[in-house]
């Protein structure tokens, strides 16, 4: 047996690529959610007219790495009165949770660990056991501020589940199929992301995925200024890092699904329009771009190691251009050429990723933290009644649609005028009650 | 022969923590190995590609109820109930009713074994777009059954809503 033998062996092995695929994320992921911190704290000190973390590394760059190795080094203290087992497990139960979900979820047609034909509702199912981490931490502290915290993120995420969940289904009564592969190419197929079919569907799940990832102004779970940290008040360390790790990691799964249900997954703007495909050109010419930005900047850097640090930036972005450039100048009909699909579908999914994380951020640095009672009120009697109201909207336009042959947009138009005139009526009806002293987060407290 | 590894593992599991959920004297523990329980029985679906049985008992039993099961759980004092009586003294008769159960079920399977009931394999590729097949059998065949339920689940709600109201 020679060895081109063992390769094509290897090659056929149908476990090749998603083991390949694995190995990526795992890798990859833990530096992803530390550079979107990074990113956070940039945009937090952009909003706020600071420079944000400017030390470590050209404009902090390399924070993310310094971070990393501050928190392996920490001590890892385990509180004398907690349960240690449960204490010890509770992070990996969040992280092993939001990293299955990531399973499922194509990044462009061809980086997909498994494409299974329940797809949206694994991830979905999957991503919801990580609230047990949270919750067996804070009890688990054994910490009166854990314990509430935990019983915040239960409360608030069976209570957004609800919405998002309906919103979801208003998106997959249009798609017709739960593979996340086949939503992304009944998008493709129709010529119309599902956004403009269900808008209202769209920011309902923007608002319930921001609740159920525990941000802002959603954090209630985290509250710094009521419950020192919330369920991760007694964690240190590395620990602690496994929970940041989780949430961040939660915040990708949950752009992710917004992405493939909602903004075409990997499909280029104007995907099925032979008149706007100049937008081929964007992938290699932004991250090229980039590249020559960042060399531009490179001999401003004080430090000499500074300097080569942005020059070996720079190269990646050029060398990561020439890949997405090569299938548009290599000649039609190769192998890269038909590799386009892929590599630009991983460029603009994660770019719709990020937008959507981005939004999130900027949600975070605008609106001020809901008091727990506004909370639930939102989500009890706005979101779900509004959801509901969205999913007969969208099942009404399709019937109108597929049954009595009305175009797309007069039916859509119509379902979309109605879930706001309810919308409207429950902005109306819900009257505000007077601030009592006796909402449900004090009924909590005084049971615990 | 995978099949009847990953079977007997998940079954082990399964029934181990399921022991556990009841001898665990902490609550909480309880609902711990009541988790692991379900998720395993879930796997045990997956193992048989009853994927769509699989995605709902992660959902609604294992993310939906056990969250709602803990979230009781912490808000009740566990100290007090350290300190009581676990099992109580009907081990006589729950014994009796196991060895009644135990004898039943070994009963089907010797019954089974000798060929009065026969097991057919579904083929593989019955199996595959199963998420779709369970649709059309509950809003074709089963319509009215499921129609019913639904509305039984709907007055449960209703009730527990008016019962919970201080003033109707």
């Amino acid at each position: 047996m020679n060895l081109s033998a063992i390769v094509a062996a290897v090659l056929a092995w149908p476990y090749l690529w998603p083991l390949v695929f694995v190995l990526v994320i795992v890798l990859v992921l833990p530096l992803v959610a530390g550079y979107i911190v990074l990113v956070e704290r940039k945009v937090m000190a952009d909003m706020q007219v600071r420079l944000g973390p400017m030390r470590v590394g050209p404009h902090g760059l390399l924070q993310p790495i310094a971070d990393a190795v501050k928190l392996l080094l920490k001590e890892d203290i385990i509180p004398e009165s907690a349960d240690k087992a449960i204490f010890w497990g509770a992070p990996l139960v969040s992280v092993t949770a939001a990293m299955l979900a990531l399973a499922a979820i194509p990044i462009g047609p061809f980086f997909q660990i498994a494409d299974l034909n329940i797809g949206l509702l694994y991830v979905l199912g999957i991503s919801a056991l990580g609230i047990f981490g949270i919750v067996f931490g804070g009890w688990a502290s054994n910490s009166h501020y854990s314990l509430l915290g935990a019983l915040r993120s239960a409360a608030q995420l069976l209570s957004y589940e609800t919405s998002a969940g309906l919103a979801i289904v208003s998106a997959l009564l249009l798609a017709g199929t739960l593979s996340m592969r086949g939503i992304v190419q009944v998008q493709d197929d129709e010529g119309v992301w599902l956004i403009f079919a269900a808008p209202i569907g769209f920011f309902i799940y923007l608002v319930a995925s921001i609740a159920e990832t525990n941000r802002a102004p959603f954090d209630m779970p985290e509250a710094e200024s009521e419950l020192v940290a919330g369920y991760m008040t007694e964690y240190s360390g590395f620990r602690w890092a496994l929970y940041f790790l989780a949430e961040y990691t939660n915040m990708i799964v949950v752009s992710a699904i917004a992405t493939t249900l909602f903004l075409g997954g990997w499909l280029r703007p104007f995907a099925g329009t032979s008149l706007f495909n100049f937008l081929d050109f964007f992938p290699p010419l932004s991250l090229l771009g980039v590249a020559v930005y960042c060399l531009y900047r490179a001999p401003k850097q004080p430090v000499a190691v500074q300097k080569m640090f942005m020059v070996g930036v720079s190269g990646l972005c050029a060398v990561v251009a020439l890949i997405l450039a090569a299938p548009l100048l290599a000649p039609s009909g190769s192998f890269l050429a038909g590799a386009k699909d892929g590599l630009h579908g991983g460029f603009w999914f994660l770019l719709k990723v990020s937008t959507y994380i981005y939004v999130f951020m900027w949600l975070r640095f605008t609106f001020p933290r809901y008091r727990f009672d506004q909370l639930m009120r939102l989500g009890w009697q706005f979101l779900v009644p509004l959801s509901i109201a969205n999913v007969m909207g969208v099942a009404g336009a399709l019937v109108l649609h597929r049954q009595f042959g009305w175009g797309r947009v007069p039916s859509f138009g119509l379902s979309v005028i109605f879930t706001l005139a309810v919308a409207a009526y429950l902005l109306t009806v819900g009257e505000n009650p007077p601030h009592t002293r006796e909402g449900k987060e004090e009924e909590i407290a005084g049971n615990a | 022969m995978l099949d009847l590894v990953i079977f007997y593992f998940f079954a082990i599991l399964a029934v181990s923590s399921a022991i556990l959920v009841v001898a665990s004297r902490n609550a909480v523990h309880s609902a711990i190995f009541l988790v692991a329980s379900l998720l395993s029985t879930a796997g045990i679906f997956l193992s048989l590609h009853a994927e769509f049985l699989f995605v709902v008992q992660v959902i609604l039993y294992a993310g939906g109820i056990m969250v709602l099961f803990v979230f009781v759980i912490m808000l009740v004092n566990l100290d007090v109930a350290l300190h009581q009586v676990q099992f109580n003294r009907h081990w006589l008769v729950a014994s009796l009713l196991a060895l009644v159960l135990g004898a039943e079920v070994a009963g089907a399977l010797l019954v089974s074994r000798q060929g009065l009931i026969t097991v057919v394999p579904a083929p593989a590729q019955m199996l595959e777009p199963n998420t779709e097949r369970i649709a059309s059998t509950l809003f074709r065949t089963y319509m009215l059954p499921f129609e019913v339920a639904s509305i039984l689940l709907l007055v449960a709600m209703i009730g527990a809503v008016v019962m919970s109201k201080k003033k109707v």
